[in-house]
């Protein structure tokens, strides 16, 4: 069996298997071990056949496999190259992890709140999505791999149903519609003016357009991706929805949703549209987003919302080796991709152990950490630096590659994007700090029993003075004027339940009230979780020992991309169907 | 045939009215300037297959003669995105008005809070302190700063007859017993 074989054989099992895994996940709902145990086994599957599918494209190079036996350009393709096949291994590792998180937390739990039967399905749809985008050889299959993903995460990020959540989602919802829009109107003026949506196909029509029409095309899909990756100033909604869902969730939304855009910007930006007609623009665009988002990062007190900022900020310094348009930009742009899915989901899953520990991610309610939990502090500490590029870890070797291309580029606006980029790193460094310095390392203001207790009673002591204030009320009521009817009130005990409820998740706790969380804290960090944190954190920290062989093949890569005929030759073989 | 006029106007039409709902803070509008923008686009994707022509795949006519039917596939899947889409959007508006009696899109506490510089906690904000527009979801009884509950109850009662007041247990009777 040649290689090219077996990669039509599995290139399709990606988006095949976690689809017939949610179906199957979803007929055993009613038991949660066996949905477990199914959702646990698919993405396993996924790692395993997106790991071969590297090697084999790293040692064959590019190959494609039309769906359903229709020749390109009538049918759709599926392209295996070392771009997309790198990104499927960094993603499906990414999403079992985050998966056996999640199944660690639910068994934590009890899964009171979770809907469980739902959460699986939804879960492996979103992995479906993210692979059938990163596969897509053809724009209209990337734009439904992105609707995939979308609608999954819709689901997701309203999890539970609660007010924040709902208030959060919305705002997601909204932005991701209409990005969709743009991308859908865009796929139509590309069919207009190409006849095809093929990508190898466009690769080369496109060239052969006006230069005006040309500009339209690219802006319009570079508007779409940029809202997806969250680039400045299409960012805005990033920090204002991630940080309210559930921590698995924000983890794999961290890691995962943004670097599907950024995989879309470097194909049309290679690809499609080779000219550079837009570099400058992405350039400034890159420099806005490091600054403004770690800006961002540094004014936050919230550790959820301080990691959405630098999630943004970070997503400048990828954008900024594609706008290179170099090779060394590009390796630099992928292996960063790399490097920053696993160090943000790790980063996020920590955040969702702070939370479990000290019962809320607001620094200023936190404080001695440190000593209460070595290993959590351990393992906020590693990453933490990790991202903001302390040497020798993979932050620090990413950044490096980026600014020697910037430099090697020697352009007036690659220096002062090489400043900026020095500039982004350092406030990383500040905003980690002082979530370390106040969360973690400063002494805790009051013993944490105390301190546990008397929230507990200070809760309860509202509680029931606002109990007891109930007749009074009612009291009142009669006294106003006859005539009048008298409020019933239970349905006001009712609302003054539901007021209590609402403060009490209006800072997107994980569940009920933040207080409760304090009297949970108490309990030990679940065994699991905390072993599933710490593999990630040894895989940053692997990313770091393997960074040579990694760059090897992300120069090979970018390498690919530039000379854009190993993705035409795949596609269509010798001969190119003009 | 020749082009026609018709589908670039209605299509620039719906984009224009569609923008402008979508630009509303209520959640309504919003979902229905999607649909507009969703069905602006689709007859976008209608327009790019060319001047109509006689139904493709049945051998009809010649070649030359054919509608394209690429764009009429890609409209298939865009509708049936939208429509999944749109549904979902309404049960979510439905459910933040239970939740809290509005369907507008709220404001992120948290944001203004930093942005204020305050030191208390999202949580810890008196809403009563906010500006009516400012105030989290969650204040659908607030109807004046110097009304009794009681008056409340009462205006509640005239303004959203028949309604139950919150998500929570209520009689299956409407508003409770009286």
């Amino acid at each position: 069996m040649t290689g090219s074989a077996v990669t039509s054989a599995l290139a399709p099992l990606p988006v095949l298997l976690p689809l017939l895994g949610a179906a199957a996940a979803l007929l055993v709902g009613r038991h949660p071990r066996t949905q477990r145990a199914v959702s646990l086994v698919v993405l396993t599957a996924v790692v395993a056949v997106s790991v071969v599918l590297l090697l084999w494209a790293d040692a064959q190079g590019a190959t494609a496999v039309a769906v359903g036996g229709w020749t390109p350009p009538l049918g759709i393709v599926l392209v295996v190259d070392r771009l997309s096949a790198l990104m499927l291994v960094v993603a499906s590792t990414v999403a079992l992890g985050v998966l056996a998180f999640a199944v660690g937390q639910g068994s934590a739990d009890g899964d009171e709140e979770t809907p469980l039967s739902i959460f699986h399905p939804t879960f492996l749809v979103l992995v479906a999505g993210v692979s059938n985008a990163f596969l897509a050889g053809d724009l209209f299959n990337l734009y439904v791999g992105f609707e995939i993903l979308l609608m999954a995460s819709y689901v997701l990020i309203t999890l539970g149903g609660t007010a924040p959540r709902i208030r959060a989602g919305i705002t997601y919802i909204v932005v991701s519609l209409t990005s969709s829009l743009i991308f859908l109107a865009a796929i139509g003026l590309v069919y207009a003016s190409t006849g095809t949506v093929n990508m190898a196909q466009l690769a080369v029509r496109l060239g052969e357009l006006p230069s005006g029409t040309q500009l339209l095309l690219q802006s319009m899909l570079l508007i779409a991706f940029c809202i997806k990756a969250a680039v400045f100033p299409l960012s805005a909604w990033l920090p204002d929805s991630y940080p309210t869902a559930p921590a698995p969730v924000t983890a794999v939304f961290a890691g995962l949703l943004t670097k599907v855009g950024i995989y879309a910007i470097i194909r049309t930006q290679t690809l499609l549209f080779p000219s550079g007609a837009l570099d400058d623009v992405l350039m400034w665009a890159a420099l806005a987003t490091m600054l403004v988002g770690i800006l961002g990062a540094v004014a936050q007190t919230d550790i959820r919302r301080i990691l959405s900022f630098t999630l943004v900020s970070h997503i400048g310094y990828m954008v900024f080796g594609i706008a290179l348009a170099s090779r060394a930009g590009l390796a630099g742009a992928v292996f960063y991709v790399a490097h920053h899915i696993a160090i943000q989901t790790t980063l996020f899953l920590v955040a969702g152990l702070v939370e479990r520990q000290g019962g809320s991610t607001a620094v200023d309610r936190l404080g001695g950490l440190a000593r209460r939990s070595p290993l959590l502090a351990v393992l906020f500490f590693v990453p933490a630096m990790n991202l903001a590029g302390i040497p020798p870890l993979s932050g620090f070797i990413g950044k490096l590659g980026l600014l020697q291309a910037g430099v090697a580029d020697g352009g007036a606006v690659a220096y002062v994007l090489v400043a900026g980029g020095v500039v982004t790193s350092l406030l990383t460094l500040v905003a980690m700090s002082r979530v370390w310095a106040r969360a973690f390392w400063r002494p805790p203001t009051q013993e944490p029993a105390d301190d546990t207790a008397r929230a507990a009673a200070a809760d309860a002591g509202e509680r029931n003075s606002r109990e007891d204030a109930e007749p009074a009320l009612v009291g009142a009521g009669a006294d106003e004027p006859a005539g009048a009817p008298e409020p019933p009130a239970r349905r006001r005990a009712a609302r003054a339940a539901a007021w209590r409820r609402h403060t009490a998740v209006a800072t997107a706790a994980e569940s009920g009230a933040p207080r409760a969380a304090k009297t949970r804290a108490l309990r030990p960090l679940p065994a699991v979780m905390l072993t599933v944190t710490a593999v990630f954190v040894a895989l940053t920290l692997a990313l770091t020992v393997l960074a040579g062989p990694l760059y090897g093949l992300t120069d090979r890569a970018a390498g690919d991309l530039l000379d854009r005929t190993p993705y035409l030759e795949a596609v269509f073989g010798d001969e190119v169907v003009r | 045939m020749t082009p026609t006029v018709v589908l670039p106007v209605v299509i620039g039409g719906l984009y224009a009215a569609g923008i402008y709902l979508l630009l509303d803070r209520s959640l309504t509008r919003v979902l229905l300037g999607f649909l507009l923008l969703g069905n602006a686009t689709n007859l976008l994707l209608l327009s790019t297959g060319g001047v109509a022509g006689l139904a493709p795949i049945l051998g009809l006519g010649e070649p030359g003669e054919l509608s394209d039917p690429l764009p009429q596939a890609l409209i298939l899947t865009a509708i049936v995105i939208t429509f999944g889409v749109s549904a979902f959007l309404l049960a979510v508006i439905y459910r933040s008005w239970r939740l809290v009696r509005q369907e507008v899109v709220g404001v992120d506490e948290e944001d203004r809070r930093v942005a204020a510089g305050r030191r208390t906690d999202a949580d810890d904000l008196d809403p009563d302190d906010l500006a009516p527009e400012d105030r989290p979801a969650g204040h659908g009884d607030h109807l004046g700063r110097d009304l009794s509950d009681a008056q409340v109850e009462r205006l509640l009662d005239q303004r959203f007859a028949g309604i139950a007041s919150d998500d929570v247990e209520l009689p299956s009777t409407q508003g409770g017993p009286r």
